[in-house]
């Protein structure tokens, strides 16, 4: 689906200029402080808190020219906006929600499995839902064209994971702990560690696509798509804590993130009659 | 949360409670005092690499060549400089040709079966197309629209809108009658005409240029033509479902 064509654009935002990728960690950090100083001002001044990333945030120099310039118009969500597609077993391969047995041979890295439970608003379970799961390996390589920096590919790892939640809201998979990994949005811009999940809900507007990261990470002040959310408790909520009761014995280590869905109805209304 | 044994939330999540917060971890997350809800999870970027997980095989197909009624929904997505963005993800969610929402799973599988989802990415030149049937109108009196949501590589969340009909509830037309296509409940009984895209409550709410945004284009090959502006001069009405004070603003809404 994709040609090698594309490479060159990498992850260069298309009006940065030939001196983007000079730009220093100081610099971009310089901004990222600055933005955040702001909102905290403005909380303080009584703007509202902030839930979700600033698409319009500078530092991620390919935001630039893809981020709306005006507020979100606010529609009253119709039928087909109540629903969210179905997905069943018939969608989904057995092994794809283990993404250690996709290949061959075991895979280099940190066997770990990842659980948690994806929840709406109300902490009523987001039953049957598709997870999507994609991530680099455990040397920070994505199997993609477009990324070509110069660490090992993983010939027993691709990275890609589907699975469905249980009828508790709960999923499962098991992988290789990624890398962190470079790019090219200023110079030796390095990004946390993480796993990108695609994430349905009980109702289309509960669709999200998001980045789980690990705890402790030292490069979390650094990246300019973390800290695109401004509020440090919104942060944290993006973070896996290491869960003892996941880890098997001699087998993984285990990584606990929970997922809220509200979509419409982060305004409290009252439960609806019937709602199991 | 001075009684959050009474809140709802916290009896359907167990020990919600005013545990200090740790980390992604829902018991002990906490309810918002403002609206006695979990706070939502942030979004983010889907970033440049999602080509090799997300797309699939026919997952812009949700007919087969040939079905009776099949119509293309296609078109570009254009950043804030004009130039075309060939690192989007689009989705679409419908109703069927009768206005009913399909609840059947399949819609990786593609095995015939009309669920009214699809996803695609798009070309090189910002391209992207759908085989799908014009939707009916999920409500009586309202227009039909496909629901879309878009991501992109420097998109850091994902975004929302709707691409009408330019026909209203659409005028009948052979995949209408088409029974085999229908996934049942009767056609609406509402006159099928224009008039419901005025009368529509989001259309109406807008400036005509700006509401023109979310009208496709029925181009003489009986196509259907939805161009997605990130950015600048034409830009998208881009929506949100959430009705708090304030959740249009960046970065507040969930």
């Amino acid at each position: 689906m994709t040609d090698p064509g594309r490479d060159a654009a990498a992850e260069t935002a298309p009006s940065a200029g030939p001196d983007a990728a000079v730009e220093s960690q100081a610099q971009l950090s310089a901004e990222i402080e600055a933005g955040h100083d702001a909102y905290q001002k403005g909380l303080e001044q009584g703007a509202p808190e902030e839930f979700g990333p600033r698409r319009d945030w500078a530092p991620y120099r390919s935001s630039l020219l893809r981020h709306p310039t005006k507020d979100l118009h606010h529609a009253d969500p119709e039928t087909i906006e109540l629903f969210a597609p179905v997905f069943g077993e018939r969608d989904i391969g057995a092994l794809e929600a283990d993404l250690t047995v996709q290949h061959n041979g075991e895979p280099i890295g940190e066997r770990i499995v990842v659980r948690g439970r994806v929840v709406d608003g109300q902490g009523r379970p987001v039953r049957r839902q598709l997870v999507e799961v994609w991530q680099a390996n455990a040397a920070g390589r994505y199997i993609h064209k477009r990324d070509q920096h110069p660490a090992p590919i993983d010939p027993n790892f691709t990275g890609v994971g589907r699975m469905l939640t249980d009828d508790d809201g709960w999923y499962q998979f098991q992988t290789i702990k990624p890398g962190p990994y470079p790019w090219k949005n200023h110079f030796n811009a390095w990004r946390p560690a993480h796993i990108h999940f695609s994430l349905f809900g009980r109702e289309l507007t509960q669709r999200i696509v998001t980045q789980m990261y690990f705890p402790g990470d030292p490069l979390f002040p650094l990246d300019p798509i973390f800290q695109s959310i401004q509020d440090a408790r919104a942060r944290d909520r993006l973070v896996a804590t290491y869960d003892h009761d996941v880890s098997q014995h001699e087998w993984a280590t285990g990584y606990r993130w929970d997922i809220v869905l509200t979509g419409s109805h982060r305004t409290w209304t009252e439960p609806e009659d019937g709602d199991e | 949360m001075s009684e959050p044994t009474k809140d709802p939330a916290s009896e359907l999540i167990g020990k919600a409670t005013g545990e200090p917060a740790t980390n992604g971890l829902l018991p002990s997350t906490g309810l918002l005092p403002s609206t006695g809800l979990l706070p939502p999870t942030p979004g983010q970027t889907v970033g440049p690499f999602f080509g090799y997980a997300l797309p699939y095989e026919r997952g812009n197909e949700l007919v087969e060549p040939g079905t009776t009624g099949a119509v293309r929904l296609h078109g570009t997505v254009y950043d804030g400089a004009g130039s075309p963005v060939p690192d989007a993800l689009i989705e679409i969610w419908q109703a069927d040709s009768a206005g009913a929402v399909v609840r059947r799973s399949g819609s990786i599988l593609r095995d015939g079966t009309f669920t009214g989802w699809g996803r695609t990415e798009t070309d090189r030149e910002g391209g992207y197309w759908f085989r799908t049937l014009n939707p009916g109108a999920t409500e009586p009196g309202r227009a039909a629209f496909f629901a879309v949501t878009v991501f992109a590589r420097g998109l850091q969340d994902r975004l929302f809108t709707r691409a009408y009909l330019p026909d209203g509830a659409g005028a009948p037309s052979a995949d209408l009658l088409d029974a085999d296509l229908r996934d049942g409940g009767p056609l609406h009984s509402d006159p099928l005409h224009a008039d419901s895209l005025d009368a529509d409550p989001l259309l109406a709410s807008l400036e005509p240029e700006r509401r023109a945004t979310l009208v496709t284009s029925r181009e003489p090959d009986g196509s259907l033509r939805f161009d997605i502006r990130l950015q600048g001069e034409g830009e998208t009405v881009f929506l949100t479902y959430d009705g708090a004070p304030g959740a249009g603003r960046d970065g507040v809404g969930a």
